[in-house]
């Protein structure tokens, strides 16, 4: 029998440590071994019940002041020697860009694969991970496994669902590491505007691309979201190009999962497709009918969005204030 | 003055790629290839901080005899000098082989100031090269970066996280992953195309850089492959049409009605 044993989960995002945990569960029953949580921070003692209430049978604190700020050293240094010293087979790491670089180089550190970004994971009859994840820019999804333990695979927020909350026991461990110093200095943070809806989160998006001329016409955009009780969202070139936001929906930004995706003059590049593909319904209106987004769409609208739009709005309003 | 290294990679372009509509299986074989996305952004970057500061830029790229083409771009770009880390041994190396052989190369190479790697690949998207490459090297890292100074041998970055942008301070020699963000690539003129036909491109293979047989290509990979299929996306395509727009928006808002994904 392989020295590798147990399932851990770790990520520096509560939330999604909790969503690891649903998983990491599932795994760790068919495999009938220990889900462990690593709580790695500064002032994280008192998530450790609720850790073990979502699932985790046992939890390894390094709790420092060193951990207040995230570096990727010290960080990555607790969990090497965590790891190092009780070889878990399976480690789930929240795919944050913090939680991906730790993962990087936790990774190298112990000589084994990582595989990032898994949108699907599986226990094969040998007991193998399966780690599947989108690739070639979302034209494909491939379907790997690691030959070296442990077996680490970076999870995505809101991919996987969380348990139920449940009164339960578990074994809470202090656990003895050297931290490495941080190699970097953090100057200055400054946050960005949250939005008030998570877009992973909404329910409808309309999305607005190229099509859109200036940033102020994304009103109409907002009026139709609004109707719909939405949220407005981008594709890639009205952060990056224009600078309008900081933030896109598509394989490198948000992926979302709506009942209803509109897109308003987006072309449709494979990298938005790929992160609107689990959408329930997708419409979308570009005046250009060759536009490749018209493919992969349930309502196709060959029009000029500052005409469409307006018009739907006005459409809706009436149907479902009659409803 | 410093000495910057950019990590390139030759990748499939994805926007090209082809499915076999009989196997769902996507013929990357035969697709174009080109400078990935993000390691364009770097090497730019690297470019613009030569102009300022002076110094040198050396890109660096594992991959096969044909990738000298996007070395040959990279050249026509900016880049004095141009590293092709390649040997048949090399091929299927996964991203713990690659980061491998590159660290080699770049030992090989000497000292140097800065690595500048794009954040992440166009066709393999793993984001790991870089993180595992300072990791193997021993340096100080600032991922996703969409601002970059430097002055003597101080690094200032800005990083682009979910929540927040970073400021981060770091001392030379660091390596940096870029974001589209930070620049917008230039096109090279045909003189500095010309000009680039006689800059030299050194290829070094597994025996000039004494990498271990063991620890590159599909041997020296831990992650395999088991198979890479186009996903299934049907959809239903149904073209709404009026005679006015008023029209379309009305047949559009009950069909929606219909589906049961609007008013709840």
């Amino acid at each position: 029998m392989s020295e590798f044993r147990g399932v851990w989960i770790f990520s520096e995002n509560l939330d999604l440590m909790l969503e690891l945990l649903g998983k990491g569960s599932e795994l760790a029953d068919k495999l009938s071994v220990e889900l462990t949580a690593t709580l790695v921070g500064h002032n994280v003692k008192d998530q450790a019940s609720k850790l073990i209430e979502y699932g985790a049978d046992k939890i390894f604190i390094v709790d420092h002041p060193a951990l207040k700020n995230f570096y990727v050293e010290p960080y990555t240094s607790a969990l090497v020697q965590l790891v190092q010293q009780h070889k878990p087979e399976i480690l789930l790491i929240g795919s944050t860009r913090r939680g991906r670089e730790v993962a990087s180089r936790l990774a190298t550190r112990l000589e084994t694969g990582c595989v990032p970004d898994c949108t699907e994971l599986s226990i094969d009859d040998d007991g193998r991970l399966i780690m599947s994840r989108m690739v070639y820019g979302g034209n494909a999804i491939a379907t790997e496994v690691c030959r070296v333990k442990p077996q680490i695979a970076t999870v995505p927020p809101r991919v996987f669902e969380k348990l139920e909350f449940k009164e339960r026991k578990g074994e809470v461990v202090e656990a003895d590491v050297e931290l490495e110093e941080p190699r970097t200095e953090v100057v200055e943070t400054r946050e960005i505007e949250a939005a008030k809806v998570k877009v992973e989160e909404a329910k409808v998006i309309v999305s607005g691309g190229r099509g859109v001329e200036k940033k102020e016409d994304f009103r109409i955009l907002e009026e139709l979201a609004e109707i719909l009780g939405g949220q407005v969202g981008n594709s890639r070139p009205l952060a990056e190009d224009r600078k309008w936001f900081t933030e896109w929906i598509g394989l490198s930004g948000h992926k979302v999962r709506p009942l209803l995706y509109v897109a308003c003059g987006i072309s449709g590049v494979i990298q938005h497709v790929a992160g609107i593909r689990d959408s329930q319904v997708i419409v979308a209106i570009n005046k250009d009918a060759e536009a490749p987004i018209f493919e992969v769409v349930d309502y196709v609208v060959v029009g000029d969005l500052y005409e469409v739009v307006p018009a739907l709005s006005g459409a809706l309003r009436k149907l479902l204030k009659g409803g | 003055m410093p000495t910057i290294i950019v990590c390139l990679k030759q990748a499939v372009d994805v926007t090209e790629l082809k499915v076999d509509s009989a196997t769902q299986r996507l013929m990357t074989a035969d697709a174009p290839r080109k400078i990935s996305d993000f390691d364009k952004n770097a090497l730019e970057e690297a470019v613009k901080l030569k102009e300022k500061l002076g110094g040198e830029v050396i890109i660096v790229t594992v991959g096969p005899e044909d990738a000298r083409m996007v070395l040959r771009e990279a050249l026509a770009i900016g880049a004095d000098k141009a590293y092709l880390l390649s040997d048949p041994s090399f091929e299927h190396s996964d991203t713990l082989a690659i980061s491998y052989i590159l660290a080699e190369g770049i030992k090989k190479l000497g000292n140097f100031d800065l690595i500048l790697c794009g954040e992440a690949s166009i066709d393999s998207y793993s984001g790991q090269v870089g993180p595992r490459l300072a990791e193997r090297l021993d340096l100080p890292q600032i991922t996703y970066v969409r601002a970059l100074s430097l002055d003597e041998d101080t690094v200032m970055a800005e990083r682009s996280l979910e929540d927040c942008h970073e400021t981060v301070k770091a001392k030379t020699p660091v390596l940096l992953t870029v974001t589209k963000e930070i620049n917008e690539p230039r096109i090279p003129s045909l003189m500095a195309i010309m000009k680039a036909s006689k800059k030299e491109i050194t290829i070094w293979n597994a025996e000039n850089l004494k990498v271990a047989k063991a620890r590159v290509g599909e041997v020296g990979s831990a992650i395999q492959i088991l198979e890479v299929l186009a996903p299934k996306m049907e959809r239903k395509k149904i073209v709404v049409k009026a005679e006015t727009v008023g029209g379309v928006a009305e047949k559009l808002a009950k069909a929606l009605v219909k589906e049961g994904v609007v008013g709840r």
